[in-house]
């Protein structure tokens, strides 16, 4: 029974997670019928945002006390502005110049983005001695992840422990998604949204400024990537960095699958799908193997894309001659 | 009329015989010229050729794009791999190196051994089969996949990819070579999946040499080319430039994609084994999808479509991140481009100046960022893979066709199309007059 709850409870926790990463796929697949793979690198670029602006902020990994309450809430704040940009500009110069190229192009272009932002990460800059704090987001130099919350036990049912952490990272995450969801379905903004995923075209002609969608898309799905990036390292305090990404990259990666699974340009599926991958993760990896850690989720994907390809909450689409 | 018996045989066997040369003079003539390093460099050049031409197959001739190939290439190198190994073990009692002069990578003067000796038959079987587990892997994956749409299709070849990788990994412990007494006790069905798991699986023979890799690439380039030119060929070229079109022509699009792929992944498997057996060593972990992008990068940069664009690329990339280490004064091979080009030109009586000034400006640029670069102490090696994504970024903008396109590298120098040429001016003329 622990072991079950307990199960639960991570698996919950990361499923929320890789709903917040699997929104920002779905998003973009919705509106640019594309699947943008360097999502799962403007994850991991979250997570860095995360230590690098804590570590400006005069958090210490090392310290011994916990920083003011406050901080928390600001760096996730400048960790989405930061990481929102970056969606920004990856929109504006790697994917609007190809707009109307076949989906292979722009497939290869993604793949592209997502090797700059990976490598770019691991480049130590020539410049680093005459700036000495700019170097911290770059370059493979490890460093610990700094605690931002106390690990204080809320409460606990059948000896399994509900932290403090726990709870902050399911809350945000649930937070943002209520967030998003007024966004979609009560805003102008997101009228324009729905509009510009149903139909691009007719979309402007009615008067929506196509391109400032598709770049507000992008942006909010990155905001939403970085404010995951944060809630894994919140949920990751004190432990040590890796330097190879390649593991955030994994986990973005398993959002993806999240997505397709939920069906993918839907957002309820999204949240849906990121749920289950991580349930059907934890309880894997507890109750068959941790070996095959990975496999689970990619057997899932291709078991979902043989029998359902539209997704679990996706709608089948006829593809018209 | 029947073409005669020995014009048919000549066509059917000169192919083995051009690969079995051109492997002989690479092993025994160029290789021992360049020198160690450079053969070695040949080495890998020659197994990314073959890699990158399979994946031509597939993502260049079909349309359909694969991100999974490694994982084939690691089904055929752990397959090739156990059966050099444990096959070794089983016949002869040790998993040392047993094989002739073609195979011998050492010293070539002191080695006493046979020409071809009975490791090397060995070595021969174990690719061929790695290369059927990859067809058979290949198979399994393509069947139900290929009714997929694009991106889904890129998605569940990815995904493949890392099952592979982690079911690797998860394989118990091999049998180490001072054990092997041991091997004739386990049970044929269990030697075959003790493969190594994280580690990897280590201290195999080395059998690769100059010989068999550019034998396979002999092999690959003739293979694939005949292709091409072939009906299934055409049913590849067909399915990629309209599907619906060549449903209604009366081509099975899935029978021909999964053809593609059985294909490619053969080749790739093939390629698997000679890269294990080369370093001694494979280990899943290195062929995940990091190298998957490696090889998708090679057939992107050469144009998906071009065989000898997917080599031309290889060769490239694969010389590349060697000169980036140490770089080289770019002048010197800019000026050859550039006399080349003029030669070109004054031949073809068609002058082309402005691509001539931009290829000078090019080659400026880059000797002065060069020499930024070692004044400054800068390791250019280091930015490899960035300059790498951000080259593939914009090519995707600016030249989304690669280098050759669909073309092969005889269509752009004329070398064929002379007498194409003067039929396709005759028939312009006579559909004017």
């Amino acid at each position: 029974m622990t072991q079950l709850l307990q199960t639960l409870v991570d698996g919950l926790t990361v499923g929320a997670l890789y709903a917040l990463i699997a929104l920002g796929y779905t998003m973009v697949y919705g509106i640019l019928k594309f699947i943008n793979f360097a999502h799962s690198d403007v994850f991991a670029l979250g997570v860095h945002m995360t230590i690098v602006i804590a570590g400006w902020l005069g958090v210490s990994a090392m310290a011994s006390t916990l920083p003011p309450w406050y901080i928390g809430p600001v760096v996730l704040i400048l960790a989405m502005l930061s990481c929102g940009l970056v969606g920004f500009i990856i929109e504006r110069f790697a994917y609007r110049p190809l707009r109307g190229a076949p989906r292979i192009n722009v497939l290869i272009t993604a793949i592209g983005v997502s090797l700059l932002l990976q490598n770019v990460g691991q480049l130590k800059p020539f410049f680093a001695q005459s700036l000495p704090r700019l170097h911290i987001p770059f370059g493979p130099y490890p460093s610990a992840i700094p605690a931002l919350l106390p690990d204080t036990v809320l409460f606990t049912v059948a000896n399994v422990q509900f932290t403090l952490v726990n709870a902050a990272v399911v809350g945000t995450a649930v937070l943002l998604m209520l967030a998003l969801q007024y966004l979609i379905y009560s805003t102008k903004l997101g009228m324009a949204m729905r509009a510009v995923s149903f139909s691009p075209r007719n979309a402007g002609l009615m008067g929506i400024n196509v391109d400032l969608i598709i770049s507000m898309t992008f942006v909010i799905g990155s905001m939403l990537a970085a404010a995951a990036g944060f809630l894994y390292a919140l949920k990751y305090q004190g432990q040590a960095k890796q330097t190879a990404d390649s593991m955030w990259v994994m986990l973005g990666l398993k959002a993806f699958v999240a997505a397709v699974v939920g069906g993918i340009g839907n957002v309820r599926g999204a949240v849906l799908g990121g749920l289950l991958i991580g349930l059907i993760e934890f309880f894997g990896v507890v109750y068959v193997s941790s070996n095959y850690r990975d496999a689970y989720v990619f057997a899932i994907l291709i078991i979902v894309l043989l029998f359902r390809p539209e997704g679990v909450l996706g709608r089948a689409t006829v593809e018209k001659v | 009329m029947k073409p005669s018996l020995g014009a048919s045989a000549l066509q059917a066997v000169w192919p083995l015989a051009a690969s079995i040369l051109i492997g002989l003079i690479m092993f025994k003539l160029i290789g021992p010229w360049s020198g160690g390093f450079a053969s070695k460099v040949m080495l890998v050049a020659g197994i990314n050729i073959v890699l990158a031409v399979s994946l031509t197959i597939v993502n260049g001739f079909t349309g359909q794009f694969s991100m999974g190939h490694a994982g084939f290439m690691a089904v055929g190198g752990y397959a090739a791999a156990m059966i050099v190994y444990y096959g070794s073990m089983r016949l002869w009692g040790s998993a040392d190196f047993a094989g002739g002069v073609l195979s011998n990578a050492g010293d070539q003067v002191s080695f006493t051994g046979p020409f071809i000796g009975k490791g090397d038959w060995l070595f021969i079987v174990a690719c061929l089969v790695g290369g059927v587990f990859a067809a058979i892997a290949g198979y399994i994956v393509g069947l139900p996949s290929l009714r997929l749409r694009g991106d889904y299709l890129a998605i569940v070849t990815l995904g493949f990819g890392e099952i592979v990788r982690v079911l690797l990994q998860g394989t118990p412990d091999q049998i180490q070579p001072w054990k092997a007494a041991t091997a004739k006790d386990v049970p044929l069905y269990k030697l075959p999946l003790m493969l190594g798991g994280p580690k990897g699986f280590n201290l195999l023979p080395i059998y690769t040499t100059l010989f068999w890799v550019y034998l396979a690439v002999g092999l690959t380039l003739i293979l694939v080319y005949r292709l091409k030119a072939s009906s299934s060929g055409r049913a590849f070229l067909s399915i990629r430039e309209d599907e619906v079109a060549a449903q209604a022509m009366g081509v099975d699009i899935t029978r021909y994609k999964v053809r593609a792929f059985v294909l490619s992944s053969f080749i790739a498997g093939v390629a698997g084994a000679l890269y294990g057996l080369d370093i001694g060593a494979i280990s899943a972990t290195e062929l995940g999808f990091q190298k998957s992008f490696d090889i998708i990068i090679m057939v992107v940069l050469g144009g998906m479509g071009s065989i000898s664009g997917a080599t031309l690329a290889a060769i490239i990339l694969t010389i590349l991140p060697e000169l980036l280490r140490d770089p080289p004064p770019v002048w010197p091979a800019g000026a050859f481009v550039l006399l080349v080009m003029v030669i070109v030109q004054a031949v073809r009586k068609r002058w082309n100046i402005k691509s001539l000034v931009v290829m000078a400006i090019v080659t400026a640029v880059l000797e002065a960022a060069r020499q930024y670069c070692v004044s400054k102490g800068i390791n250019i090696a280091e930015y490899r893979l960035v300059i790498y994504a951000l080259m593939l970024i914009l090519m995707m903008i600016l030249r989304p066709e690669g280098l050759f396109g669909v073309n092969e590298i005889w269509d752009y120098l004329g070398l064929r199309s002379k007498k194409l040429a003067k039929r396709v001016r005759r028939s312009q003329k006579g559909a004017a007059a």
